[in-house]
């Protein structure tokens, strides 16, 4: 509309070819844009396929449900009708003689069988076996199969087939909060001897704090050097923050595990200086000191660098000034010097908080009892459990976690506020 | 269904189009280390001699989550896994692998046929054992003066042998071991630990060395755990301290009361793109000769009865090897089978049980 008006004046600026100026130039800010979105496209193509598209796979893994319903499609439908009170009629035990004499067929009633038993420990081996003897079973199937297992004749399973017959279950999102459904399917704490994924993700972010706090502590002088001395030492002292930074992670943690195991380096040293006793030795590999002191040094240039980045921008007469000025060194640095750090700070601890929570192989090599992590348990259910929907579920709260945690920093700090190197 | 599968196969195309395989070898999968180098001595150098596929060895870590991957994915590159047998069973479950029909084996070199040649309970539907390994505790004798331990008890025994202990981080094995050393018979450990108070008396009767312990996870680690002086006992796979016992001369001693002995099996992915062929390694691999020849190279015991007596001296060192393995009878005295159905069972509920217990 106003292009037209624009065009109908007088007055407007044409260009050498006699359209209107300002016309010529959206087309060409359009091409340009155009030429643009297609230089980013394969990068876009490229992280949808590798990145977003497996982040919502796992995700859809977490509620995914599919075992029951496929393969126990008929007593899935009469257990629908089910009120849910003492146990079904005869035609759901009809059903599920039919359906596992199928599943038997197909080779799927372990998969069913196991399925249930991550929700109803020892059942697994009840349902193969009783899918063994259904084919020979005769009507009426109730007394078959609860003469085959009296756990037919108990209410318990029939609610939990009931409840894993939905094609999609939030059963996974509860046992990473150490929840589950009682027999009334309502939402009930896990038997206390059986809570875990709460206290690992508080010991997660525990840890991670403790980490990002540390990098922060040590990290700052070694960045403010790096900014403020001679060209001549700074490039060493640069090549002494990078070197260990382009060490593989593997041989860093190891490194670490002969220094500070018991019969390490360091215990050694101070028993030889009779700091210790010989049958006391300090205890710092395979527990949580191990986790912290190993993963601190490794993403501590993850810290330095972010920080070295913006410290080099403040130019150092800032602090002359100040000085000149009549502040003493600390007040000047608490009031001029520290303040204009805050971008190189905040995304430094953005960077190692966040690489902290995910943190995986140095946990699991140092860690012992007490170090491990969030992530460990996630590998350990992709590994050996095979419930690949709980670890999708941990991962899922972990992803939400970070976000919320990024969400609430660029509330507080800004995200203008945070250079990434 | 058919969506799912097609939503990972196409996340899994990515995760393996690094891996390359060729397509003409037979790709044989196992634990590597000492073990793997057991199996390239005994089967795959012959089986090669003989005119079989070449073979391509790879290691992996254990646990059937490649193969559940690459069976889902339906892009299968593994014709053969050495597994243990709750993952032989369980895999059969899941539908993740083929089954093997006992006929292809040929009958013991005694003419026993093959179906009473194993052992008892080494065929299993989809699997094929090959070796008898052992969970065992071993100690360094350098750091015992007086009497040294010698059954499960004096594991748990800090009094009279002091220091650090070395146990897997995980229940298996471990609560079976407690219950033993609390004084349960082998034959009533499983019986127990169905009960919520078995599994409680087994957590218990580890607390009182939890402060003392030093957790493992890879085979690998306790023999260098001992050797390195972080732990004075460790529970151990027999065949990683026999390795650290006579290719590194180092002062071990196992102590076999209370072993609780396992299979590894041959399984094939649902799948495989060489399962004739896979078939066929079987049943040469599994041969008396070959069976009693593995055991020249590692102490793993053989699984045919009739290649038992024919376990000679170790290839290298040259030391008998019928006293190292775990059926020999000095050492079979107080010994318990893993058992796969209680472990399939029950794993999930005893994970997080004993996760927790570890967390506190």
């Amino acid at each position: 509309m106003s292009e037209q008006v624009m065009a109908a004046t007088p007055h407007a600026v044409l260009a050498a070819d006699g359209t209107p100026l300002k016309q010529r130039l959206q087309k060409t800010l359009r091409r340009r844009k155009l030429i643009a979105a297609g230089l980013v496209l394969p990068l876009g193509v490229f992280v949808f396929v590798t990145f977003l598209f497996p982040i919502f796979l796992m995700l859809f893994r977490s509620v995914d449900n599919p075992i029951i319903h496929e393969n126990m499609p008929q007593t899935v439908a009469i257990l629908e009708q089910w009120d849910g009170k003492g146990v079904p009629e005869e035609a759901a035990y009809a059903a599920l003689v039919r359906d596992m004499v199928e599943a038997r067929k197909n080779k799927t009633i372990g998969r069913v069988a196991t399925r249930m038993n991550f929700e109803m420990s020892g059942v697994r081996s009840l349902i193969t076996s009783s899918a063994r003897k259904a084919k020979k079973m005769q009507p009426p199937f109730k007394d078959a199969l609860i003469k085959a297992n009296p756990i037919w004749g108990e209410r318990d399973i029939w609610v939990t087939f009931k409840r894993l017959g939905n094609e999609y279950t939030a059963t996974q999102y509860l046992a990473a909060v150490d929840m589950r459904y009682d027999s009334d399917n309502n939402i009930v704490q896990q038997d206390e001897d059986r809570q875990i994924y709460v206290t690992i993700f508080g010991r997660t972010l525990w840890i991670s704090l403790a980490v990002t706090l540390l990098c922060l502590v040590l990290g700052y002088p070694v960045a403010y050097l790096l900014a403020t001395l001679p060209a001549k030492y700074s490039n060493l002292l640069m090549i002494m923050v990078l070197l260990p930074f382009w060490t593989s992670l593997l041989v860093r943690t190891t490194s670490w595990i002969v220094l500070l195991q018991t019969n390490g380096v360091i215990n050694e040293l101070l028993v030889w200086l009779h700091v210790v006793a010989d049958e006391d030795r300090l205890q710092m590999m395979y527990n949580q000191t191990g986790t912290v002191i190993a993963m601190t040094h490794i993403l501590l240039p993850f810290m330095i660098l972010p920080l070295f980045s913006v410290m080099k921008t403040i130019p150092p007469s800032y602090m002359r000034a100040a000085l000149s000025l009549g502040a003493n060194p600390v007040r000047a640095f608490v009031k001029v010097y520290a303040p204009q750090t805050v971008p190189g700070i905040g995304a430094g601890s953005l960077l190692v908080f966040i690489l902290s929570v995910g943190y995986y192989i140095t946990p699991a090599l140092v860690g012992g009892r007490t170090g491990q992590m969030i992530s460990n348990f996630i590998a350990f259910h992709m590994q050996k459990s095979l419930n690949w929907g709980l670890a999708a579920a941990l991962g899922g709260l972990l992803l939400v976690g970070v976000m919320v945690l990024y969400w609430a920093y660029t509330k507080i700090v800004g995200v203008d506020n945070m250079k990434l190197g | 269904m058919k969506k799912s599968l097609l939503l990972t196969s196409i996340a899994a195309v990515g995760l393996f189009a690094a891996t390359t395989a060729f397509a003409g070898n037979l790709t044989v999968v196992s634990w590597g280390g000492g073990y793997t180098k057991s199996q390239v001595e005994a089967y795959h150098k012959p089986w090669e001699a003989m005119g079989g596929k070449k073979i391509n060895s790879e290691d992996y870590n254990g646990g059937l989550a490649e193969v559940k991957a690459q069976v889902e994915s339906g892009k299968v590159i593994w014709d053969l896994v050495d597994v243990e047998l709750s993952d032989a069973v369980r895999g059969c479950d899941e539908g993740l692998l083929e089954e093997i029909d006992p006929s292809i084996l040929p009958a013991g070199d005694d003419g026993t046929a093959a179906t009473d040649d194993f052992i008892q309970g080494t065929l299993v539907d989809c699997g094929v054992a090959s070796i008898v390994w052992s969970t065992v505790y071993a100690y360094d004798k350098t750091k015992f003066s007086g009497s040294a331990p010698q059954t499960m008890a004096d594991f748990f025994n800090v009094k009279d042998f002091p220091g650090k202990r070395g146990l897997r981080k995980g229940p298996k094995a471990n609560l079976e071991m407690a219950l033993m050393a609390d004084g349960v018979a082998p034959a009533d450990v499983y019986s127990t630990l169905t009960t919520k108070t078995g599994v409680a008396r087994a957590l218990a009767k580890l607390d009182t060395i939890k402060d003392v312990t030093v957790w493992w996870e890879t085979g690998a680690q306790p023999a260098q755990m001992l050797a390195d002086g972080e732990v004075t006992m460790t529970t151990a796979y027999n065949g990683r301290i026999f390795g650290a016992q006579v290719t590194e001369k180092k002062p071990f001693v196992i102590v076999w009361d209370g072993q609780v002995w396992d299979l590894d099996l041959w399984v094939i992915p649902k799948g495989a793109p060489n399962k004739a062929e896979a078939l066929k390694f079987i049943a040469f691999s599994t041969d008396t000769k070959r069976n009693a020849d593995q055991a020249r190279w590692i102490s793993y015991g053989p699984v045919r009865k009739s290649a038992a007596p024919l376990v000679g001296k170790h290839a290298e060192a040259g030391i008998d090897m019928k006293p190292h393995m775990p059926t020999a009878p000095a050492n079979f005295k107080n010994a318990l089978q893993n058992d796969f159905a209680f472990w399939a069972d029950h794993q999930d509920e005893l994970n997080e049980k004993f996760s927790a217990w570890l967390a506190k």
